[in-house]
C-alpha cells in the first residue's frame, strides 16, 4: 500500500536532512532583460468571485486563577482527541557544560514511564489502541503531548497526566538516549547541510550562545537522572499551556482539565529572556568536506525579533528579495544563471529574540565565487535599487492571497493560539498583522532594506570541496579565507571519524 | 519542484478507518458518506477528474497525477521524466512569453545549435575544440536571444499571487503529480492555468533549467552519503528492470537530454488517458465540474502509453556494495518482492508494521533498546516503487563503535524470527488496528486526501479502492507472514549496501573496496 522513493523512504531522524530550500526572491532589476509589455493575458479576464464567508472558529480559552492557562477546541470530523502541555523553560536554559540535557530529558521522560507503568509497558498498551503520548525538548520550552481514538480518550489522558506528574526516570533509559544522541554527534559532520546550518548559526550567534553551541560527548555524558528529575521539577512549577483538539463536549472537557490543573500552585513567571546576540564578524569562512562536488553556501547576518514595529515590511521586502518564484534572488541565482537548485533568503523573526539574515545557495563547486557574487549582486540591489510599485504590488498579493493557509484548519487555530499565549502576544495578533502588511508602502520597503539589509556586516560561510572550488575563496577579495575546525572533540577522526571509539 | 522523493500512497491511506470504530456494518457508512461527496467524470479525452466536497474552509487542493514517471524513460535518456516536470513550470504559449510567434522562432534556433553542439563533443574521432568554442558560441547566443521574449517564472508568479500554497511537484520513478491549495474563489484560474501547462508546454529556457536539475542531483544524490548509498544499492538489485536506474539520471545522460526528448515524452504520456485531476475542499461538483471539464476537455486524447515491459529476472545469487568512505557506518539490504497488485500487498505490510512501527517494533526492541547496538533499525517497502516489483528493504545506523556486520547479523536473527514463529496476537491485532487509524487520520487533510483519491483512481481505476484495502488488512493471518517471510527474506534474494568509515578521503580512494567475502545464508 505503501510507496516511498528513493529520498523520503528513510523518514527518521537520520534521513530528515533532505529538507530543500526553495525560498524565492524577485526580479534583480540591474540584471534583468527588459521585457516588452504583453499585450494579452488572459489569466486576468477569468473573473475571481467573492470568497465565501470564513470566520475561523476560536478556541474556548480558560484562565485559571494558578496562571494555567487551557485552549479547548472542538473538532468533530474525525472521532480522535488530542492534547498537549507546554512548559516554559528548554535548551537554551540549560547547563552550558551539561549541553544536550534537555534533548535527554526530553526522550528519556516518555521512554521511562512512571511509578505505575514504565515506558515499555505504556508502549505496548498505547501502540495497541493506535494511540500515542511523547514528551521532547525544545530551545525555550518542552512539551507533553497525547493523542487517541475518542473512545479511548479518558484512559490515555489518565496515563498522560500520570507522566506529567509522576515520571520516574530511569538509568537505563538516559543511558539509551545519551548512546542515540552520541550517534547523532559522532555523524554530525557527515552531510555538509548539517554543517552549514550549524556553523553559521555559530557565526550569527557565537560558538558559545545558548542559539548555537551544539552538545559534544563530553556535555551529554554528565548528565545524570538526578538532573533529570531535578529540571521536570523545576520546570513543572512554571506558566504551562494546555490545549486540547477534538471530538469531545467542551463542557466535559473544561471540568476534567480543571479537575487536573487548578490544584496545583500559583505558577512561577517565565523567566526573563536576556541573551545577547553579537552577530557575525564579517569575512569569509571555509568548511573543507572532501566528499561532495556542490558547496553549501550561507551569507548569514542578524534579523529581528518578532516584537520589532518594523516586521511587517521587512516580511514583505523578504518576499521580494527571497520569497519564492518571483523574488530578485530566485530570478537572478537559479532562473536566469542557471547556477543552483536551491536558493533562498531574509530576515527571519524570532518570537523573543532577533531571527538570522541567511541568504543561502548550493551551487556547483566551480561556480561557488560566481553564485556568492551573484547573491551580493542581488543584496546589494535591495538597497541600490529603489523597490517598485509593481514589486510591492506583487509581494502583497504573494502574502496576502495565502494568508487565509495560516488559518484554514482548527488544529491550526489552535497552535498559533498558543504560541501567542506563551509568547506573550495579543490574541488578535494575527489580524492586526495582516492589517499592517496590507498598509506597507514602497517608501516602507526602501526604508527597511536601508535599515536591515548590510552586505558589508554579513560572513559568508562556504562548505564545499576545496580542490574543485575553481576559481578559489581567495578570488571574492573579501580579505582572508578562516579555514574552521569541525573536529569532533572526543573522537579519533577528523571530519567524521570516531566510529571506533565507544563513548 | 521539484523533489524527487514522492511519499507516494499515503500511508495505509485514511479512508479504512471507520469500520472497527464505528459500527458493526463495516466501513459502508463511511464510504457512503464520500459516495455522497465524490463526484468522478471520464471526459471524452480519456481525462479522469474527481471531485470532493470538504467544506471545512473557503480553499481547495487539488492533485494532477500522470502515469508516467522515470521508470518510462527511455533507455540513454534517464532523468527526462524529471526534466519534462520542471519544464512544466515555465509557462505556455500565453503565459510567460512576450511574443510567442517569434520566440517560436527563436527557441527552434536553440534546439539546432545544441544539436550541433551534441554532434561535435561526441565526435568520435574527438572533438575540435576550436569548433566546439565556435559552436557553443553560437548556443549562447541563441539561447540569449531566446531570452528576450520571456517573462521569467509567470506561471508560478500568477499562481503565486492568486494565492498558491505549496506549490510543487514531485517525480517519482512511478509517477509525476502536480499540486498546490488556492483560496476556492480561484478555481477556474487554477483550471485555466493546469489545463494550459498539460496542454501547450513550451520547452522555455530548457538548457538553464537542465543545469538547475544537475544541480539538484548533486545536492540529493552525489554530496549526500545516503544517496550515494541508495543508488547504488538499487544499481545493484536490478539487472534489467528500470528500478535500477537513477531517477534524476545519471550524470552523462542527464546532461545530454535535449528539449526534442522532452517534448517528445510530454506528446506520448501526457495524454487524457493516462491523466487523472483530483479537487478536494470547498468546492460543489455541480458548479465546478463544467468548469473542470471545459479546461480540461482540451486535453489531448489518444491511447493509453504502452506500460513498460521488462520483468526483473529472479535474483539467484546475492550481491553486496561496500562503499568506503569518510563517513560514518550504514547499513541497508534489499529483498525482491512483488507489486501492489500481488495478493500479499498486505502481507508486506504487516511486515512491515510489526517490524519498524514506533517503539514496540521487533528491530527497534532488538537493535536499539536491548543489544543497543544501533540508534535506528527498520524495514520499509516497497522500494524504490510500487508499480512493478521492488524491494523489501531493512536499515540500521550503527551507534559509535559498531559495524555493518553487527546490523546484518541482529536484523537477519529477526527476520529468522519471523520465519519460524508466528507473530503473536497481539502484534497483528496491532497492525490491523493502526493501519485503520491512520487511514482515518489521513482524511482530515485536502492535499493529502487529493493525492491519495488521485493515486488510488489511477492504481485501482476506482478512488473507493482506498477504503476497501481494509479488507485484505483483515484478511492477513499470522501464516500469511511466515509464508511471505520464508519466501522473500532468503540469501539469494538479497543485496546488501554498506558504507564502511575510511579514515581519510585518500584511503577510501586507494582501497578502491574490494568485494568483501560473501556473506552466504545467515
Amino acid at each position: 500500500m505503501k510507496s516511498s522513493d528513493q529520498l523520503s523512504v528513510f523518514s527518521g531522524q537520520w534521513f530528515s536532512r533532505f529538507a530543500c530550500v526553495l525560498l524565492g526572491g524577485a526580479l534583480a532589476l540591474s540584471v534583468m532583460p527588459r521585457v516588452c509589455a504583453q499585450e494579452n493575458k488572459p489569466w486576468e479576464k477569468i473573473p475571481i468571485p467573492q470568497l465565501h464567508q470564513f470566520k475561523p472558529q476560536q478556541p474556548k480559552r480558560v484562565a485559571l486563577k494558578n496562571g494555567i492557562v487551557l485552549f479547548l477546541q472542538e473538532d468533530h470530523e474525525l472521532p480522535f482527541v488530542s492534547g498537549s502541555v507546554l512548559i516554559p523553560g528548554g535548551s537554551r536554559d540549560e547547563d552550558a557544560a551539561k549541553c544536550g540535557l534537555v534533548d535527554l530529558y526530553g526522550q528519556t521522560w516518555r521512554t521511562s514511564g512512571t511509578e505505575k507503568l514504565n515506558g515499555d509497558a505504556m508502549d505496548d498498551l498505547l501502540e495497541a489502541k493506535a494511540a500515542h503520548i511523547e514528551t521532547g525538548g525544545d530551545l525555550d520550552s518542552t512539551a507533553l503531548s497525547w493523542e487517541s481514538l475518542k473512545a479511548d480518550k479518558d484512559q490515555v489522558y489518565d496515563l498522560a497526566m500520570d507522566l506529567l506528574f509522576h515520571p520516574k526516570f530511569d538509568q537505563q533509559k538516559l543511558r539509551l538516549a545519551q548512546q542515540q544522541d552520541a550517534t547523532g554527534i559522532v555523524r554530525r559532520n557527515d552531510d555538509e547541510g548539517q554543517i552549514a546550518g550549524r556553523e553559521a548559526m555559530k557565526l550569527v550567534y557565537g560558538a558559545d550562545s545558548p542559539y548555537a553551541r551544539q552538545p559534544e560527548l563530553s556535555t551529554i555524558s554528565k548528565v545524570t537522572v538526578a538532573d533529570l528529575q531535578a529540571w521536570h521539577d523545576r520546570s513543572l512549577g512554571g506558566k504551562l499551556i494546555v490545549a486540547v483538539s477534538g471530538d469531545f463536549d467542551s463542557a466535559a472537557m473544561e471540568a476534567k482539565l480543571r479537575a487536573t490543573f487548578e490544584k496545583l500552585p500559583t505558577a512561577k513567571p517565565n523567566p526573563p529572556n536576556q541573551y545577547k546576540v553579537a552577530g557575525p564578524t564579517p569575512g569569509v569562512y571555509f568548511v573543507n568536506k572532501e566528499d561532495v562536488n556542490q558547496s553549501n553556501v550561507q551569507i548569514v547576518g542578524v534579523g529581528l525579533d518578532r516584537h520589532n514595529p518594523d516586521v511587517p515590511s521587512v516580511a514583505m521586502m523578504n518576499d521580494v528579495f527571497g520569497g519564492g518564484f518571483s523574488s530578485r534572488l530566485f530570478q537572478t541565482v537559479r532562473t536566469r544563471y542557471g547556477l543552483a537548485y536551491a536558493v533562498g533568503g531574509g530576515l527571519s523573526f524570532a518570537w523573543d529574540h532577533p531571527g538570522t539574515f541567511d541568504a543561502t545557495v548550493m551551487p556547483r563547486s566551480d561556480k561557488t565565487v560566481e553564485a556568492i557574487q551573484r547573491s551580493f549582486d542581488v543584496m546589494t540591489s535591495l538597497v541600490s535599487q529603489p523597490f517598485t510599485e509593481d514589486e510591492l504590488k506583487r509581494a502583497k498579493d504573494n502574502i496576502l492571497n495565502s494568508f487565509l493557509f495560516r488559518y484554514d484548519t482548527k488544529a491550526k487555530v489552535l497552535a498559533e493560539r498558543v504560541r501567542l499565549e506563551f509568547y506573550g502576544y495579543p490574541p488578535d495578533y494575527l489580524e492586526t498583522y495582516k492589517a499592517a502588511l496590507e498598509k506597507v508602502t514602497v517608501a516602507d520597503l526602501n526604508a527597511a532594506a536601508k535599515k536591515y539589509i548590510h552586505p558589508d556586516k554579513y560572513a559568508v560561510l562556504v562548505v564545499g570541496n576545496k580542490s574543485e572550488i575553481n576559481p578559489g575563496l581567495d578570488t571574492l577579495k573579501m580579505g582572508p579565507v578562516h579555514d574552521i575546525d569541525i573536529t569532533i572533540p572526543g573522537t579519533s577522526g577528523g571530519g567524521g571519524g570516531g566510529a571506533e571509539k565507544e563513548q | 519542484m521539484m523533489q524527487r522523493n514522492l511519499p507516494g500512497r499515503l500511508p495505509a491511506m485514511a479512508a479504512i478507518f471507520a469500520a472497527a470504530f464505528f459500527s458493526c456494518a463495516g466501513y459502508s457508512q463511511d464510504m457512503k458518506s464520500f459516495e455522497q461527496r465524490i463526484t468522478t467524470k471520464v471526459l471524452p479525452n480519456g481525462l479522469t477528474i474527481l471531485i470532493c466536497e470538504r467544506p471545512e474552509a473557503p480553499v481547495f487542493s487539488y492533485s494532477t497525477f500522470i502515469d508516467a514517471g522515470d521508470v518510462d524513460d527511455p533507455s540513454g535518456e534517464s532523468g527526462l521524466a524529471h526534466m519534462f516536470e520542471h519544464l512544466a513550470f515555465k509557462g505556455t504559449s500565453q503565459i510567460g512569453t512576450t511574443d510567442y510567434a517569434a520566440e517560436k522562432v527563436a527557441l527552434d534556433k536553440v534546439e539546432a545549435a545544441n544539436n550541433a553542439l551534441e554532434a561535435e563533443l561526441r565526435n568520435p574521432a574527438g572533438a575540435n575544440a576550436q569548433k566546439v568554442a565556435e559552436l557553443k558560441k553560437s548556443f549562447d547566443d541563441a539561447q540569449k536571444a531566446a531570452l528576450k521574449f520571456v517573462v521569467p517564472n509567470q506561471f508560478t508568479e500568477v499562481a503565486e499571487r492568486n494565492g498558491a500554497h505549496g506549490l510543487n511537484a514531485q517525480t517519482g520513478l512511478d509517477e509525476t503529480t502536480y499540486f498546490w491549495s488556492m483560496p476556492e474563489n480561484r478555481l477556474e484560474l487554477w483550471a485555466w492555468l493546469e489545463s494550459s501547462r498539460l496542454v501547450d508546454t513550451v520547452p522555455r529556457e530548457f538548457y538553464k533549467e537542465r543545469s538547475v536539475v544537475e544541480e539538484e542531483r548533486h545536492m540529493r544524490t552525489d554530496s549526500n552519503p545516503e544517496g550515494r548509498l541508495i543508488e547504488q544499492l538499487l544499481a545493484t538489485a536490478f539487472v534489467a528492470h528500470n528500478y535500477g536506474r537513477s531517477g534524476v539520471g545519471w550524470p552523462s545522460e542527464l546532461s545530454q537530454i535535449t528539449a526534442t526528448e522532452a517534448m517528445a515524452f510530454h506528446k506520448k504520456y501526457y495524454v487524457g488517458s493516462n491523466i487523472v485531476v483530483s479537487v478536494v475542499g470547498d468546492v460543489k461538483a455541480s458548479e465546478a465540474m463544467p468548469v473542470l471539464e471545459k479546461y480540461f476537455g482540451k486535453v489531448p486524447g489518444g491511447p493509453k502509453p504502452l506500460e513498460m515491459t521488462t520483468v526483473e529476472p529472479k535474483q539467484f545469487a546475492e550481491k553486496r556494495v561496500v562503499i568506503r568512505e569518510q563517513t560514518q557506518p550504514f547499513y541497508v539490504e534489499g529483498y525482491h518482492r512483488p507489486n501492489y497488485r500481488d495478493p500479499d500487498d498486505a502481507v508486506f505490510d504487516a511486515i512491515q508494521d510489526i517490524m519498524s512501527n514506533g517503539r514496540v517494533a521487533r528491530l527497534y526492541r532488538s537493535l536499539v533498546r536491548d543489544q543497543q547496538i544501533a540508534a535506528d533499525a527498520e524495514g520499509f517497502s516497497p522500494f524504490p516503487g510500487d508499480k512493478y516489483p521492488g524491494l523489501f528493504a531493512f536499515y540500521a545506523v550503527p551507534v559509535p563503535g559498531k559495524t555493518p556486520d553487527q546490523m546484518a547479523t541482529a536484523i537477519h536473527k529477526e527476520i529468522d524470527r519471523l520465519k519460524t514463529t508466528d507473530v503473536t496476537d497481539g502484534e497483528l491485532a496491532m497492525y490491523k488496528t493502526r493501519a485503520r487509524a491512520d487511514l482515518l487520520r489521513g482524511l482530515a487533510n485536502n492535499q493529502g486526501l487529493a493525492n491519495a483519491l488521485a493515486e488510488y483512481q489511477t492504481r485501482y481505476g476506482d478512488w473507493r479502492e482506498l477504503f476497501r484495502q481494509l479488507d485484505r488488512v483483515d484478511k492477513v493471518t499470522k501464516a500469511d507472514i511466515r509464508r511471505v517471510a520464508n519466501q522473500t527474506f532468503i540469501a539469494s534474494n538479497r543485496t546488501v549496501a554498506e558504507i564502511d568509515t575510511a579514515a581519510t578521503a585518500s584511503a577510501a580512494a586507494g582501497q578502491a573496496a574490494p568485494a568483501k567475502n560473501e556473506g552466504g545464508q545467515k
